[in-house]
């Protein structure tokens, strides 16, 4: 299933699937660019010279420090009880919840957790993706249309209400259970992209040059393929990353998450479940929500932004 | 003309093959999810009588006799095959079991009573978001002004998780400004009937989850045309237009149309995404549609119901995608070409 952020930007619109045949001239220029070592000073220039980039990559940078920083910086920890339901103070930065736990404590210590599934869901789908899109795209044949049905089919499996029926029968599960879950879930339209960019690949001259020189057929992929789509590649998992978050989040607020800690989901989960709307307690409900729509919007901010530096045709005139 | 006629046949040849390989897949996929279905309560530690037996505190004696009599009542004694077997000749028929949630009730049931509510929220916000989402993009595209706060603004709206608009929402809405209710599908006091004031209630109930799951759609798609429209804008065919001279309005008009295939496959993708952001949405406005069936079912242990829930999804999402498919071949001109190669 793919994340609310696939299937929507332009370096993903590009390389995914069908379309990319029939949009014509829609390749990505990172493709068409197989001297990596020049180019390597110009994208820094552009980069440090792109304001997306600046503005989304420093946004997240604060929020991993939040999330490393955060819990050794509070006052307080997550297990501590107060007095219930107070609002924001120079006490309690956050105010309570509905048990009197200090919500600052929770939010940061949700921070952590939240880029642990995200990163753990990226990695897992960018794993399986990218190594079923490689072989789908490079061997083609008997092979690619197995792989391409698997696709297909794993596309169209709801994977929210699977991990329903899966959570009925698991009851206790894990961080490490939530992240491989989203990752292998969010796979097929990583595979799908890649597929297409390796297809277009193949019959370069260059990769037909390292085939005529008897290199394995992993080398040449590791070596010869894969270096010419490394941003685009690069830009696939940022966007895994932040969508995977923002899934963990929909499956903590169900319920479905970790059994175990707190996430930015399983707070306001908590807050629905004890009437924090009708008891006006918003301050435990707002900072999570807001902190992660800041976490991936920046995200989707410095996407974009490194799209235009990789990206000569997408950068402001 | 017998060439060009070739030509056509051949292309018919070819849109068949595609529709063909697409049903296909549209089977394999159903049965690989009725598999899963059917699978995960088999393979998962445990069997169900034992988790539902486990919630009474039983003597051994007590427990082991029950434990046979509904082992046999609902077939888990049978080898794993069998239990295979029964579990397709009852999907076949129609046939998903009975809740434990609303007992006597049937599971088929319980389900057609919630799917109106699911697609009242989900239709109408894919299909508005989608359409203004690609609108507000393409125009937001090369554009200095209005590309400035379509594309903040579509980022935020992208990055907001579904579970915090959905509460954010009722709670400024609902407990601040009490301008809209937020639970339920229409008034309690009310029953239901063909009258202006059930109809107003029930959009008035409507709103709130509808723009819910309207809002978090839109961003996506919005900076998605924008930046397929730039491509296209940039692209040698666009040039061409213009060194002909023709009006940017003409361009951008070709820009949108090429633009809105990669869209359109975009949209099956995200169907899934769409379809758990309904089900939380219903959740926290307890909108009585599949979202609030299945946490009810999740909350009473009704497997069956899940299982029948799980079951349904799959088919929607098919029946989507099927028609995205149709919608494909309308809009793209090449695939409507041999369309008519393969009817004359």
């Amino acid at each position: 299933m793919s994340g609310t952020l696939s299937g929507s930007t332009a370096a993903e619109s590009s390389g995914s699937g069908e379309p990319v045949a029939q949009v014509a001239g829609t390749v990505m220029p990172s493709v068409s660019a197989p001297v990596v070592v020049r180019r390597r000073g110009e994208f820094l220039y552009y980069a440090v010279h792109n304001r997306k980039v600046v503005f989304g990559l420093g946004l997240e940078v604060v929020f991993v420090l939040a999330a490393i920083f955060g819990p050794l910086i509070s006052p307080w920890n997550t297990t501590e009880y107060f007095l219930p339901r107070q609002p924001p103070s120079g006490v309690h930065w956050l105010g309570t919840d509905y048990f009197g736990h200090d919500v600052f404590a929770q939010l940061v210590n949700g921070l952590r957790l939240s880029y642990l599934v995200g990163a753990l869901g990226a990695l897992c789908a960018a794993l399986v993706g990218m190594a079923l899109g490689f072989i789908a795209g490079y061997r083609g044949g008997l092979l690619d249309e197995v792989l391409q049905l698997l696709t297909n089919i794993m596309v169209m499996i709801p994977s929210l209400v699977l991990l329903v029926v899966i959570g009925a029968y698991l009851k206790t599960r894990g961080v490490v259970f939530e992240g491989v879950f989203i990752g292998l879930t969010t796979w097929p339209w990583v595979a799908r992209a890649v597929r297409a960019q390796t297809f277009t690949l193949r019959s370069r001259e260059f990769v037909d040059l390292a085939r005529l020189s008897g290199k394995r057929a992993t080398s040449i992929v590791v070596r010869d393929i894969a270096p010419n789509m490394a941003s685009y590649l690069f830009l696939v998992v940022i966007l895994l990353f932040g969508s995977a978050m923002l899934l963990a989040a929909s499956y903590d607020f169900l319920g479905l998450g970790p059994t175990n800690g707190i996430s930015l989901g399983t707070m306001m989960n908590q807050a629905m479940l004890w009437s924090a709307l009708q008891l006006h307690l918003w301050w435990w409900f707002v900072p999570p929500g807001l902190v992660l729509t800041g976490m991936v919007a920046a995200l989707l901010i410095a996407n974009v932004g490194l799209d235009e530096v990789f990206n000569p045709k997408l950068r402001e005139q | 003309m017998t060439g060009r006629r070739s030509v056509d046949a051949a292309q018919g040849v070819h849109v068949r093959r595609y529709l063909t390989r697409k049903v296909i897949t549209y089977i394999l996929a159903f049965f690989v999810g009725a598999t899963i279905d059917w699978g995960i309560p088999h393979l998962m530690p445990g069997n169900p009588v034992q988790l539902y037996l486990s919630k009474f505190q039983l003597q051994p004696g007590g427990y082991a006799a029950l434990y046979k009599t509904m082992s046999e009542a609902f077939g888990t004694n049978l080898p794993l095959w069998d239990q295979y077997w029964h579990f397709w000749y009852g999907l076949v028929h129609g046939d998903l079991g009975v809740s434990i949630y609303d007992f006597p009730g049937r599971v088929t049931t319980l389900i057609f009573n919630a799917i109106p509510y699911t697609l009242a929220l989900l239709v109408p916000a894919i299909v508005l978001s989608y359409v203004l989402g690609n609108r507000l993009g393409a125009a937001a595209a090369r554009r200095k002004s209005l590309d400035n706060t379509v594309l903040p603004a579509g980022y935020i709206f992208q990055a907001i998780p579904y579970p915090w608009l959905a509460l954010l929402l009722p709670f400024l809405f609902g407990e601040v400004w009490h301008v809209f209710p937020i639970s339920g599908a229409y008034d309690e006091t009310l029953l239901p009937a063909f009258s202006w004031t059930f109809i107003s209630s029930l959009l008035y109930h409507w709103f709130l989850p509808f723009l819910t799951v309207f809002i978090v759609s839109l961003g996506g798609w919005a900076i998605g045309m924008r930046n397929l429209v730039i491509y296209e804008l940039e692209n040698d065919s666009s040039r061409y237009l213009r060194a002909l001279g023709a009006k940017e309005r003409v361009i951008r008009r070709y820009a949108y149309r090429s633009a809105s295939l990669p869209q359109l496959s975009g949209l099956a993708l995200a169907l899934g995404v769409v379809i758990g952001g309904n089900i939380v949405t219903e959740i926290a406005f307890h909108y009585p549609g599949l979202g609030l069936l299945i946490y009810n079912a999740i909350e009473d242990e009704d497997y069956f119901l899940l299982q029948g829930i799980f079951i349904f999804i799959v088919v929607g999402v098919l029946l989507a995608n099927f028609i995205i498919d149709l919608v494909y071949i309308t809009v793209d001109p090449r695939t409507r070409l041999s369309m008519q190669g393969a009817s004359s």
